[in-house]
């Protein structure tokens, strides 16, 4: 084959495509917010947060982990049981996802004849064997589909790979919302399950776990563990390679989304007498006007930090002289 | 997430005077809110608002 048609090839077959992973932070390299957390939402790794619903007994902590065991990878992001949940009722759910942004899927062509097949793949490791649940959701129109995976042998890393149908029916808006949350359950009650969607089809409770019989007992065992890393959604029927980024690129991609600005004091201009005016620009425009923080102020009690704010400054408006803020942070994510 | 309180803040600057955001209580910690629609805390509280769990109260 000449050098021309091996390129050729290589192009159909996506293995050349750049930019091919719709998932940001694949390789949980960047964790603005911090390393550790007992509390669920977005709090360590970029991109991905824990959620769950309904629990009585269950605590946890998420962690940017350290790998040593799995080659080209130097991070990951693992859950880890504190307290064990003593039994999934009906209407308890833990899951952990990333959303992605809807004008960034327009390319999966959702709602045409052209619609497009997209495949997951990821490395999970986990203390507990077992067949687990994911999904896509889509929001826009409410619409879902599940598969499940199979982890087959405790704390080993494994590649898994999930092939999704493409949705013709289900339009995903162009614009800055959700697009699609990929999901990985841990642990669900029958309220969340029984409904095996193996096609897209409306968004029903039921339907959020597939139909087979899924372990829970990450959420039900205390030290249990299960953490993933190298995680890739692609068009196509095939995973290809992991494709991996440069630290830059992917923590530019994260800062659309959430910016922790440099540890330490900034100050005001003064506005006129008695008014300042704190502006700090993101490193990349943000989603959306986002929410910001701050740890210290001048005169906190007279601290604006929502009036002024757009998704390219972020704006502390304070009624004093030489007016500072300490440790901002900027939350526009999904 | 639990959002335990919602009021307006009034924009600081505004003639005549506007809302410019809402003070609101997440899981436990006060964030105040930006009104876009497109900012996920925001997009809660309307949608809270909605359902009828949440009332925004008027800013002082």
């Amino acid at each position: 084959m000449s050098k021309a048609a091996e390129l050729a090839a290589l192009i159909g077959s996506g293995q050349a495509q750049e930019n091919k992973n719709l998932l940001i932070n694949s390789a949980m390299r960047v964790a603005q917010r911090g390393t550790s957390s007992t509390a669920a939402s977005y709090k360590t790794v970029d991109r991905f947060f824990y959620s769950s619903a309904n629990l009585d007994n269950h605590a946890f902590t998420q962690t940017q982990q350290a790998v040593t065991d799995l080659a080209g990878f130097t991070n990951s992001w693992r859950i880890t049981t504190t307290t064990a949940e003593s039994a999934i009722a009906a209407d308890e759910l833990v899951y952990v996802a990333q959303k992605i942004e809807a004008q960034n899927l327009q390319k999966l062509a959702y709602g045409t004849s052209s619609a497009k097949r997209v495949t997951l793949s990821f490395y999970v490791k986990s203390s507990v064997t077992g067949t687990f649940s994911t999904n896509l959701y889509q929001t826009d129109d409410s619409r879902i589909v599940n598969s499940e995976y199979t982890i087959s042998s405790a704390n080993t890393w494994e590649r898994k790979e999930i092939t999704y149908p493409a949705d013709q029916t289900g339009v995903i808006d162009n614009n800055n919302g959700t697009g699609l949350y990929v999901t990985w359950i841990l642990a669900s009650g029958s309220n969340w399950k029984g409904n095996a969607a193996t096609a897209w089809e409306v968004y029903s409770t039921n339907n959020w776990s597939g139909a087979g019989t899924y372990t829970d007992a990450v959420v039900t065992t205390i030290n249990s563990t299960w953490e993933i890393t190298g995680v890739q959604l692609e068009i196509g029927e095939v995973a290809t390679a992991f494709e991996h980024e440069d630290f830059g690129t992917t923590l530019a991609k994260c800062q659309r989304y959430f910016v922790k600005f440099a540890t330490g004091d900034y100050y005001g201009n003064n506005y006129s007498t008695g008014h300042s005016f704190t502006n700090i620009d993101p490193p990349v425009p943000m989603r959306a006007t986002p929410t910001t923080t701050y740890s210290d102020a001048r005169s906190t009690s007279t601290t604006d930090n929502t009036s002024f704010n757009s998704a390219t400054r972020v704006s502390f408006y304070q009624q004093s002289q030489s007016a500072y803020i300490s440790n901002p942070t900027a939350d526009a994510e999904l | 997430m639990v959002i335990s309180s919602a009021k307006y803040i009034t924009h600081p600057l505004a003639s005549p005077p506007r809302n410019g955001g809402v003070k609101a209580t997440f899981d436990g910690v006060e964030l105040n809110v930006p009104l876009d629609p497109a900012n996920r805390h925001y997009a809660e509280i309307l949608r809270q608002v909605d359902a009828g769990e949440l009332t925004i109260a008027d800013a002082d």
